[in-house]
């Protein structure tokens, strides 16, 4: 109803919520994941990441001094002394103690336990103890389980090793590097040879033209499934064999039919009266070509940009048929995910990173674009 | 040489040799060719115009005729022919076909495709169309669609590590870390239980049979019709075809609504959703959904916007309620971007590979079409086989593929 100008819609506090609802179920995944990133491989471990933010209980195990320092009070062997300090542990406030692995939580702090036996042991909550004994100690000390509150804690050492650890070999920087040097040429190089054949498709007249486009809209829905196999054929057979070259040649023509469809659909637009003056004036189709439709058709060069560098970069089946060779040396980080996913499948700590750095960039490119990519979409589907 | 320095060189000699390509052809065309001087001046100028189209179309045609046009026939090629031992390929007709509809893992793929097929693109264009309509009506709507949109900029490999953190087991007794058992262990047996994990699915069922059921009627209706236009044999064909591997997708729906109320739930247990034979499917095209809302709800919020003020405000005059409005008045007006939404991620799902090569490689029965094929090109190494399974994926595109060529054609007139 509020599409009435000064009618509001009544029920606009529910439609908020719903939208929140809807909104919170969307990024929630991805924020598990990168809250994920920043903390230990035991943290992860011992806490849902969605407890991450509130001070967690955790258990620790410590123990007191051992036999040689026991003094002997009142006919007692006593040790005294903080837990914490002992353990070289940072501080902690104990929230219950325990005595014996069954049961870790049995006492509260403060409380004097007569553990028989003759042993007395008593905790205070800052983790200082008094600890005796009838008989002379071990050379080991008491085992005391104590169950405290953790702060919320974050890490970026997580980062730090997936990244700039020369000696991770299953480090994702190179396997970053490479990615780069698959996407870039790869958006780039199609931009270009599209943008030709899109000017003559929308601003040239010959026979045959509705024909190609036709087969470009056609073009646009086969599977690159089956290019596969005859390509990789082709590639071995020419000499290219499975490398960065392939990959680019293979990128570009699977780009080109978006890249032509909307360059031309965009590029159909652009006024007639700009174009006809031009040729009036006597400029070639050259000319007209790159002073005067390349820069009007900006917004759509960089729609199709960044589709195809979100797809190339995202990629996995093309980089694995004609890139990455039994070396392992041009890997991508796609690939190199899937590699972790089998040989680290419970170490989040690990996966959670590495699919972190591969997911920032695309992000970070699609927070920026956004609006080119919005438009991208609506010129470049099929109506 | 360093791989960074050779992309650099690449961009230099594709962009270079691509901008030279098109100078120098265009000057020798009217230059050295067919100058604009001379007694023939006119008839020369006429000449280049007609050569000039194609000059810049050449790059684009030989890159697309090799690496899309060439691939579908070399494919169909391969897929009638085997590997003999020594080298060299020799015809044995539809041999490939033959064994791959023998294989179990085949028709696995296949009719879980099918399921992608109808929960996926549902699924995402309703979520597009709910979240189009919401986030219209809100001051913070161009906030909140940028974050529902945000998962296309996330990679299928990525999105599988983000949902298979959700998707975590850990032994009984240890804390889960995976939100879906977190959640699971809550349910006890009581009402909530019964309502979200029998009636809610069981519903979604239902409703998803239903959308079927009335697929097939419509694509059966004008063939059975007796209101004269009758389609040709070979879309009739297709249409029969069409209704019968809805109905039986309306079966396997029933038969698992029967199932959701009757099974023992194992209340208290950690689950391993992903190995969960026939639901872990869900769970996967979950990722895929999460991915394609997105999609779907920019392109649906720009249709919505298109629709004529007019048209809903006479509607309110007349008295019509919100869902009036909606169901009668908006969704007649945007009919035509939701078959391009709901094609467009037909075809996605029809080459989804990513999402179930990561999750489970196609165990526990989540097989499908792209990821058996890729086993078998790359895996077995039975190139003839595999190329037949790219074949039925063609297939399955074929009809989309015509639909928006005559579409095209239909826009261009």
């Amino acid at each position: 109803m509020d599409n009435i100008a000064g009618k509001k819609s009544a029920l606009s506090w529910a439609v908020n919520i719903a939208v929140l609802a809807l909104v919170a179920l969307w990024v929630f995944p991805t924020l598990g994941l990168l809250i994920s990133s920043f903390r230990t491989g035991d943290q992860i471990a011992s806490s849902g990441w969605w407890k991450s933010m509130l001070p967690t209980e955790q258990n620790l195990t410590l123990r007191t001094a051992g036999g040689d320092e026991a003094e002997l009070i009142d006919g007692l062997y006593t040790v005294s002394g903080n837990l914490f300090a002992h353990e070289g542990v940072e501080q902690l406030e104990i929230s219950a103690y325990g005595t014996s692995s069954r049961d870790v939580g049995a006492y509260a702090p403060g409380e004097t336990v007569d553990m028989g036996d003759g042993e007395i042991i008593a905790v205070e909550a800052n983790g200082d103890y008094v600890y005796s004994s009838e008989e002379e100690m071990s050379g080991r000390g008491q085992r005391v389980f104590v169950t405290a509150e953790v702060a919320p804690e974050f890490t970026l050492q997580n980062y730090d090793n997936m990244l700039f650890d020369p000696n991770n070999i299953e480090g994702m920087s190179k396997a970053f590097f490479n990615t780069l040097t698959v996407s870039i040429p790869a958006t780039i190089i199609p931009i270009l040879v599209a943008a030709f054949a899109a000017y003559a498709l929308a601003w040239m007249d010959f026979p045959g033209r509705a024909l190609l486009i036709a087969a470009i809209v056609g073009l646009l829905v086969v599977p690159l499934q089956l290019a596969l196999i005859p390509l990789l054929k082709l590639h071995n057979e020419i000499g290219i064999g499975k490398g960065y070259l392939g990959v680019w040649l293979a990128h570009t023509g699977f780009g080109l039919p978006l890249a032509i469809y909307i360059l031309r659909n965009y590029m159909v637009g652009l006024p007639r009266d700009i174009i006809e003056n031009a040729k009036v004036d006597g400029a070639t189709d050259f000319q007209i070509f790159t002073k005067i439709i390349l820069p009007l058709s900006f917004p759509a060069l960089a729609s199709f940009a960044i589709f195809q560098f979100l797809w190339t970069w995202n990629d996995l089946l093309v980089a694995i048929v004609f890139l990455i060779d039994s070396s392992g040396e041009t890997t991508v980080m796609t690939k190199q995910i899937i590699e972790l996913l089998g040989t680290r499948g419970g170490n989040w700590e690990i996966l959670a990173t590495a699919a972190f750095v591969s997911i920032a960039v695309p992000l970070v490119v699609f927070f920026a674009m956004q609006k080119y990519l919005v438009r991208g979409l609506l010129a470049g589907s099929v109506k | 040489m360093n791989p960074a320095l050779q992309g650099l060189l690449t961009i230099v000699i594709g962009v270079g040799g691509c901008v030279a390509y098109f100078y120098f052809s265009n000057i020798i065309l009217d230059k050295v060719l067919f100058p604009p001087r001379g007694p023939n001046a006119g008839r020369n100028i006429n000449r280049a115009n007609m050569i000039r189209p194609w000059l810049f179309l050449l790059p684009a045609l030989l890159a697309l005729g090799l690496y899309l046009a060439y691939p579908v026939f070399e494919t169909l090629r391969l897929s009638l022919t085997q590997r003999v031992r020594g080298g060299g390929y020799e015809f044995v007709g539809l041999a490939n076909y033959q064994q791959m509809l023998r294989e179990p893992k085949f028709w696995e793929g296949f009719s879980n495709n099918l399921l992608w097929l109808i929960v996926v693109p549902a699924a995402s264009t309703a979520f597009g169309l709910l979240a189009a309509q919401l986030t219209d009506r809100i001051k913070w709507g161009a906030i909140a669609k940028s974050l529902i949109f945000m998962p296309m900029a996330i990679s299928f490999v990525g999105a599988a590590v983000i949902f298979k953190l959700i998707y975590d087991t850990r032994p009984s007794g240890q804390e889960q870390i995976g939100v879906l058992n977190a959640v699971w262990l809550g349910f006890d047996g009581g009402v909530g239980s019964f309502i979200w994990l029998r009636l809610v699915p069981g519903l979604l069922l239902l409703a998803l049979a239903a959308g079927a059921g009335v697929l097939a009627w419509s694509l059966i209706k004008p063939v059975i019709g007796r209101e004269g236009r009758s389609p040709g044999v070979i879309f009739g064909a297709l249409r029969i075809l069409g209704a019968v591997l809805m109905a039986g997708v309306v079966f396997v729906m029933l038969r698992q609504t029967l199932a959701v109320f009757t099974t023992e739930f194992p209340y208290g247990q950690p689950q391993t959703w992903l190995t969960i034979p026939f639901w872990n499917n869900f769970f996967l095209m979950i990722v895929l959904i999460w991915i394609q809302t997105g999609f779907a709800m920019v392109l649906l919020s720009a249709a919505l916007r298109g629709i004529p003020e007019e048209t809903v405000e006479a509607a309110i005059v007349d008295g019509a309620n919100p869902f009036q409005i909606f169901f009668k008045i908006k969704m007649p007006q945007i009919v035509g971007t939701i078959v391009v939404v709901w094609t467009t991620i037909t075809i996605i799902v029809l080459k989804v590979f990513d999402i179930v090569f990561a999750m489970t490689n196609g165990q526990w029965e989540t097989q499908v079409l792209a990821n058996y094929m890729y086993d078998k090109l790359f895996r077995a190494n039975d190139w003839g086989v595999g190329s037949a399974g790219a074949m039925v994926i063609m297939l399955m595109v074929t009809p989309i593929l015509i639909w928006n060529v005559y579409n095209a054609r239909k826009e261009m007139r």
